[in-house]
């Protein structure tokens, strides 16, 4: 048996089993050895006193820029945000230059994924170049371990594409997550339409151009057999229509970004692109939807959507601005303090169901699994502070916002990547 | 009144404002009248005009009204400049401030423009339309006009017809029309309303001809082409027929009703040709009073603790 090299002393155990007092010892394998009341040791100890040991955190919606806009993020930089942010895992979604759609470019990820703070699971497009034309090789691709295939930042729109994209998919284990957005509707747009847009005279973007293709693919899904995956669900309609769906016992999934459940389109009256995002921010029934949604289980997932920008692109006016913000190392805080939830059904949010659907084995603080945990004080205040953020880029919209709660250790596969919120590498 | 920096929307001046901002414009009309149509009062100051859209008579009238203050006057055209060459809007405006200047006219397709440049630089920010969001400059000379041939806009109901939608002047029209105490009905089909009113403190209607009789003011919004191809019409000619001025139409049109347009318009389309040209249409007085208005905005902005040589 190998040795311990490491004791997590004094915090709360807390996982799919529930929560109890207890050590966690890991060994030199980077493996669990043991989870008891009290451990005595003579390893290294990282206090964990009046915190939460959990499993690592599993983002399902991270982009990681690289290949192609290594300005904006790298796969260090990402998950070195990541980390901090109490992740141990990130599904690297496939909107790279090239996109993320043959074996050359999995391979790529998962070789610079390797050397990361995290784990990175490699999401391929659906289509070749995300252009909605063509089948990528999926079986070649989830043969390398792809579990995840989407054209996120564009909705499959053909119908009879998706058609056949789900039912080919059926066969091969793994899950198509839509981002969805009819362009026939939201075309030209640039944030929610409504009152705001209608004042600040921005093209909107309806909130039935996301509902719609989450009703078609619904549909799709239940012709076809094959799961979906429903990408940052942004509207009250949309989070209605995967409860009727799951009602149904259709095999859907769904994820909510932190945005969605934090900020309504009355920011984007300052016109900062820093607010502008896809699927944009919306009303507060939406904000109120989205948070029932979380609360009843409705919404599997927390997802950041982490979406690194260079300075000097998201400074353009708000209808040149590219969408998104970065993510990673602020949804943990904003899911402990917004939501009103218990730390365990944050944990579920942001642990166990999405590792499921990413397609890796929920993580458990129990003796044998691996030591990928991370270790919160939920009662920690700070304050954003963009010039501090790990990532490359700046694009956070809580710049100056007091937080509540934060990871303060994260072991990625027993290596302590953060020690008392500072990464190790 | 408190020093004003910007002006960037209706909103930053209040009712207060407004009614200051048409009074000093009184001064500078009475200026425009003279023989020599020029008073030293911005000799030393700087105006840059900043145009991402093709403008020729706002930027004209905004220059006119510069030169008549003696301000030294600088024109930036986009087509011919480094944004050609991909220069980012921050670093051609931090260009721009750096060769000393005292106010930026800004004119972009994007909503929001002026803001942005409002907080990187220090000159003070003039919103010369930014996409269909605003054009405060203006709502302020159709007050103007208004005020002048009906006295005051205080229980006037004004009609504004057409493209609502896209229309950057039908956003501060409203504003300053109903800050000022008038009445405000929007006349124009579904599609070319925007997607919600909330807030605004307007009346629709979808009945042009039932409507006409009741207003002081029929605003007429010009109708761009474009917008046939975004189906938000079936063709221009139901555009005519339905919320068209045509003369037929007209005369239904109280007798001291006035008929305004921003310009350009489409003559035969939104507004016909012999409209246009009534007794009632004061569409050359909104352009002459531009001028002064724009002269008295200028004054209100960079003008502070001077006063304004009268004689």
């Amino acid at each position: 048996m190998a040795d311990i090299a490491l004791v997590l002393k004094g915090g709360t155990v807390v996982d799919e089993r529930g929560s109890r007092q207890a050590d966690v010892a890991i060994d030199t394998d980077g493996a669990i050895a043991a989870v008891e009341s009290s451990i005595d040791t003579s390893a290294r100890v990282l206090d964990c006193g009046g915190c939460i040991v959990g499993p690592g955190l599993v983002d399902l919606h991270t982009h990681l820029r690289e290949p192609g806009r290594e300005e904006a993020e790298t796969i260090e930089t990402g998950s070195r945000a990541a980390a901090l942010g109490g992740y141990t895992a990130v599904v690297a979604m496939p909107n790279t230059e090239p996109a993320i759609d043959s074996a050359a470019v999995v391979r790529d990820v998962l070789e610079h994924g390797a050397k990361a703070l995290c784990q990175v699971l490699p999401a391929a497009a659906i289509t070749v170049g995300r252009e909605g034309k063509q089948l990528v090789p999926m079986a070649e691709l989830a043969a390398l371990g792809v579990r995840i295939f989407t054209d996120d930042g564009n909705g499959v729109q053909d119908s009879r594409l998706m058609r056949r994209a789900l039912e080919y998919a059926s066969a091969l284990g793994i899950t198509l997550a839509q981002h969805c957005e009819d362009e026939g509707l939201s075309h030209g747009g640039h944030m929610h339409e409504g009152e705001w847009s209608s004042r600040l005279g921005i093209p909107g973007i309806p909130a039935e151009a996301e509902e719609l293709m989450v009703a078609r693919d619904i549909v799709l899904g239940r012709l076809t057999g094959a799961p979906v995956h429903f990408l940052h669900m942004s509207t009250a309609g949309s989070v209605e229509l995967i409860r009727q769906a799951k009602s149904r016992g259709l095999r859907v999934t769904a994820e909510a970004a932190p945005h969605h459940f934090t900020l309504t389109h009355a920011e984007v009256a300052s016109y900062d692109p820093v607010f502008k995002f896809n699927p944009p921010i919306r009303g507060d029934e939406d904000v109120a939807a989205v948070k029932a949604g979380l609360a009843d289980g409705t919404i599997d997932a927390i997802a950041t959507d982490h979406a690194p920008h260079a300075q000097e692109v998201k400074e353009a006016p708000f209808d040149e601005a590219p969408c998104g913000m970065l993510g990673l190392e602020t949804a943990l805080s904003l899911a402990i303090s917004q939501l009103g939830l218990p730390i365990d059904r944050v944990l579920a949010l942001m642990s166990w169901q999405p590792a499921r659907i990413a397609g890796i084995q929920a993580p458990g603080v129990v003796a044998g699994a691996a030591a990928s945990l991370c270790v919160i004080d939920p009662t920690a205040q700070w304050t954003v502070d963009p010039s501090r953020l790990a990532s490359r880029s700046r694009n956070t919209p809580y710049a100056g916002r007091a937080m509540t709660g934060r990871a303060r250790h994260t072991i990625y596969r027993g290596e302590p990547v953060v020690i008392d919120g500072e990464a190790q590498r | 009144m408190t020093a004003l920096k910007h002006l960037l929307s209706i909103a930053d001046l209040g009712p207060g404002g407004l009614e200051d901002l048409l009074d000093l414009t009184d001064s500078f009309v009475e200026v425009s009248e003279r023989r020599i149509p020029k008073v030293p009062t911005l000799r030393g100051k700087t105006v840059v005009s900043l145009f991402y859209e093709e403008s020729t008579r706002t930027r004209l009238s905004f220059e006119s009204a510069a030169k008549r203050l003696s301000a030294d006057t600088m024109n930036f055209t986009v087509g011919t400049s480094s944004v050609k060459k991909g220069e980012s809007l921050r670093d051609t405006v931090t260009t721009i401030e750096a060769m000393g200047v005292d106010a930026i006219v800004v004119r972009h397709a994007s909503a929001g423009v002026p803001w942005q440049v409002a907080q990187w630089v220090g000159a003070s920010v003039i919103n010369a339309g930014d996409g269909w969001h605003e054009h405060p400059t203006q709502a302020i000379l159709d007050c103007y006009t208004i005020r002048q041939r009906l006295g005051s806009l205080v229980d006037r109901h004004i009609a504004i017809v057409g493209d609502v939608k896209h229309s950057r002047v039908a956003r501060s029209d409203v504003q300053a029309f109903t800050a000022l105490g008038a009445t405000v009905t929007l006349v124009a089909p579904p599609t070319l309303l925007p997607p919600s009113l909330v807030g605004w403190p307007v009346t629709v209607s979808h009945d042009l001809d039932d409507v006409l009789p009741k207003v002081d003011v029929v605003y007429v919004l010009r109708m761009q082409r474009e917008r046939m191809t975004e189906s938000l019409l079936p063709s221009l000619r139901e555009y005519t027929s339905t919320y068209g001025l045509t003369a037929e139409r007209a005369r239904k049109l109280s007798q001291h009703a006035l008929v305004m347009h921003p310009g350009p318009m489409n003559r035969g389309v939104e507004i016909a040709a012999e409209v246009a040209d009534l007794p009632s249409s004061v569409i050359t007085r909104q352009v002459a009073n531009g001028v002064a208005v724009r002269m008295a905005v200028l004054f209100r902005l960079l003008g502070s603790g001077m006063e304004l040589a009268h004689g």
